[in-house]
């Protein structure tokens, strides 16, 4: 990636876009990076707003910090309690086959939404996407999101009002006539800038953001939403797609269009800690949900990155450092026990209760959740994809 | 011991024999068989270098690449070679020349990992030895599934000709075709459950309760072989489900559960307050349980209820 990009490269500063997130010090700072993005922190207050208006309790992901930044999600709230539905987009980019429990957050977070907001949900999947920048074929690429739309089935969304759908068999009609006119207010410069395109790259890359940002408009599925052009639009996702949405803002007064509002979380770390990179060539370096639970217990023992000191005396004396500690952070995700979590801190932090403890503990945590999407898994067929993934009415998508 | 012939024939599976002279060979076998129409198999006994076993069974015209198949098993290039000739006789239980998809009937083959061609699935019917090399066997790969089905096995169908790129991004996609239990000569004088249990990729299992193990160790099992599928074969429908097995382990579970919490020391620390300690921790996770098996129904029913929709024929007048 080359100009923005290289610049902060070299000033020694982090890198976050759709393509690529790094940073040299190997630690992000989310409260920079929201300044430099231009988007809100979630604060408390808005947490306890959600509890209030769905009358049920928040998520984990929102008590413990997970979604962390928005934008206009207030306003979301404000409509939503005048009685005014919106409905969710999230999507994902089917590279790999293999889904691990990063993958699997802002579609756990999206279910929660889908479920106390009781709102319509579109989940695009870009396969074409992954053509261009991963040179896979085109019907490779149609293959594996098909493979990952039944993991994201697995998840637990309701058929009832959910559509998930792939570019190269959705896009035209309606969807495309709203690509064009995003791609009429949009110049090179303008994608140069945010996405860090260069001449050398080829014409779909430089085409290809339309396609992630029109979901965002209800005229986009005039099969679900006809007649309802000012329904709002609410897209969780992982900060790095921030750039997405931060054009399609830009574009949407222009075209007469609601801006889309945002709820953005944090990055999965790694396991091998916040310095090391998750990737599919190292199945080492996450949880997959593949993974039996010996594969869990082995990872965890023998890859999760520590805290803990290097010695019981000196642990006993002074307690695990809870900044790189990755069973803690990994517990924080998916450990629901508010009181159990703070008390694994309280303990571990101050050196009385030792790193096997922890692993042991997360252990038993990751296994149930990926022993329960695996059950899940086992009963989505092909037949159930196909009904989620067909062009169909959805009448009681708001009930 | 092995199954004879005369065992495989009363499980009454619609199919039709042909005897012939001992044959080891799938042109020996073509000699006397193929021309009636049916579609040859051919049969491969394979084992990697952790001595892992696996049995292809293809067409005869379908090219099998080992090389292909072993990077998309995920064993590297050269991973898979023939087994050897004592492997056949002790796991397959079979002559020499009579690799057959009908040898997993053995438990002495419970370890061996099955890949079926798809291609047969588009044949009328097709041509394996029994367990023996002096008949063949021809029946509709419908009726294979259903022979596998009864013994508890999967009729796993892979594109044995497909050759799809593995690397960073790909990983190989048989990969979960590899089995999990590392030995070559099982003992047969392990029982069937502890078999079930060790040659599945084990999942967490609630020590506490050997029934619950059993249970959770078997459905594990099957939805373990229920995802790996590429392609069409099996499918869970809604029948499965309303077996009741699902719920019934959430039952069994929750049992547990309450019985894990009351104890001497719990009864201590809580005295009168158990009961609302208990019934809390019940209430969490029957809640969180049961609100993800109705999701599970619902979509089910709404999948059938499409697909028929989309199949119906409407009235003719």
């Amino acid at each position: 990636m080359e100009n923005n990009a290289k610049q902060e490269e070299e000033k020694g500063e982090v890198v976050v876009n759709p393509w690529e997130v790094s940073s040299t010090t190997g630690k992000i700072d989310y409260d920079k990076l929201i300044d430099k993005f231009g988007c809100q922190r979630l604060e408390e207050t808005l947490i306890q707003r959600v509890e209030r208006l769905t009358s049920q309790p928040p998520h984990v992901f929102l008590r413990r910090g997970v979604f962390f930044a928005h934008r206009d999600f207030n306003e979301i709230l404000d409509a939503y309690e005048r009685g005014e539905k919106f409905y969710l987009y999230t999507g994902r980019g089917p590279s790999s086959e293999a889904l691990h429990l990063g993958h699997l957050v802002p579609f756990m977070f999206t279910k929660y939404l889908q479920d106390t907001f009781k709102v319509p949900l579109v989940i695009q999947l870009t396969d074409d996407e992954k053509c261009i920048w991963k040179n896979l074929s085109v019907e490779e690429s149609q293959r594996l999101a098909r493979e990952n739309a039944k993991d994201i089935i697995a998840c637990g969304f309701d058929i009832t009002r959910t559509f998930i759908f792939s570019d190269f068999d959705f896009v035209g009609g309606a969807f495309y006539k709203n690509m064009v006119k995003v791609a009429k207010c949009v110049t090179v410069n303008k994608v140069v800038g945010i996405f860090g395109f260069t001449n050398e790259d080829i014409i779909a890359k430089i085409s290809f953001p339309p396609v992630q940002a029109v979901p965002s408009f209800p005229s986009s599925f005039p099969h679900l939403f006809s007649g309802r052009d000012n329904l709002r639009c609410l897209i969780p996702c992982a900060i790095d797609q921030d750039p997405y949405f931060r054009m399609t803002r830009d574009v949407a007064p222009r075209l007469g269009y609601q801006k889309p509002a945002l709820i953005e979380s944090a990055f999965f770390p790694a396991l091998q800690g916040e310095t090391g990179k998750m990737s599919a060539s190292d199945p080492n370096s996450a949880i997959y949900v593949t993974d039996s639970g010996k594969d869990i217990k082995n990872k965890v023992n023998k890859y999760a990155f520590s805290g803990g000191q290097d010695s019981i005396e000196n642990h006993r004396k002074y307690g695990a450092n809870l900044e790189v500690d990755i069973p803690v952070k990994y517990l924080s995700f998916f450990l629901e026990d508010d009181a159990e979590v703070e008390h694994i801190k309280k303990e571990y932090g101050a050196g009385r209760m030792l790193t096997g403890e922890v692993k042991k503990r997360l252990i038993e945590v990751l296994t149930e959740v990926v022993e329960r999407h695996r059950r899940a898994r086992a009963a989505v067929t092909e037949e159930m994809v196909d009904a989620f993934m067909a062009v169909r009415p959805m009448p009681n998508m708001f009930n | 011991m092995g199954y004879s012939k005369e065992q495989l024939l009363e499980l009454q599976i619609p199919f039709v024999t042909y005897e012939h002279p001992a044959v080891t060979t799938v042109d020996a076998q073509a000699k006397y068989v193929g021309h009636l129409g049916g579609a040859l198999s051919k049969n491969l006994f394979l084992k990697d270098k952790k001595n892992r076993l696996y049995l292809i069974s293809a067409l005869a015209d379908t090219k099998v690449d080992l090389k292909v198949l072993s990077t998309r098993l995920g064993l590297g290039k050269g991973g898979l070679r023939m087994s050897p000739e004592e492997a056949l006789q002790e796991i397959l239980q079979v002559p020499l020349g009579c690799v057959t998809p009908f040898a997993v009937i053995n438990e002495s083959a419970c370890h061996v990992s099955l890949l079926l061609d798809q291609g047969f699935r588009a044949q009328d019917c097709c041509f394996f030895h029994p367990l023996s090399n002096d008949m063949t066997i021809s029946l509709k790969s419908q009726d294979l599934d259903k022979f596998l089905r009864s013994i508890g096995k999967e009729s796993p169908y892979v594109d044995l000709e497909a050759n799809p790129p593995v690397g960073k991004d790909q990983p190989p996609d048989l990969a979960s075709f590899v089995p999990s239990g590392s030995t070559v000569l099982p003992d047969p004088s392990e029982t069937a459950s502890s078999n079930l249990q060790s040659s599945t990729n084990h999942t967490f299992v609630d020590n506490k309760s050997p029934l619950v193990a059993a249970k959770v160790a078997k459905t594990s099992s099957n939805s373990q072989k229920v995802d790996i599928k590429p392609s069409k074969a099996v499918n869970p429908s809604i029948s499965s489900f309303s077996s009741g097995q699902p719920l019934d382990e959430i039952v069994e579970k929750a049992a547990t559960l309450v019985l894990s919490e009351i104890t001497k020391d719990t009864i201590n620390q809580h005295g009168e307050q158990l009961g609302l300690v208990v019934s809390d921790s019940i209430r969490k996770y029957l809640g969180s349980e049961l609100k993800h098996l109705a999701v599970i129904y619902k979509n089910t029913a709404y999948t059938e209820g499409f697909h028929a929709g989309i199949h119906y024929q409407p009235k003719r007048s």
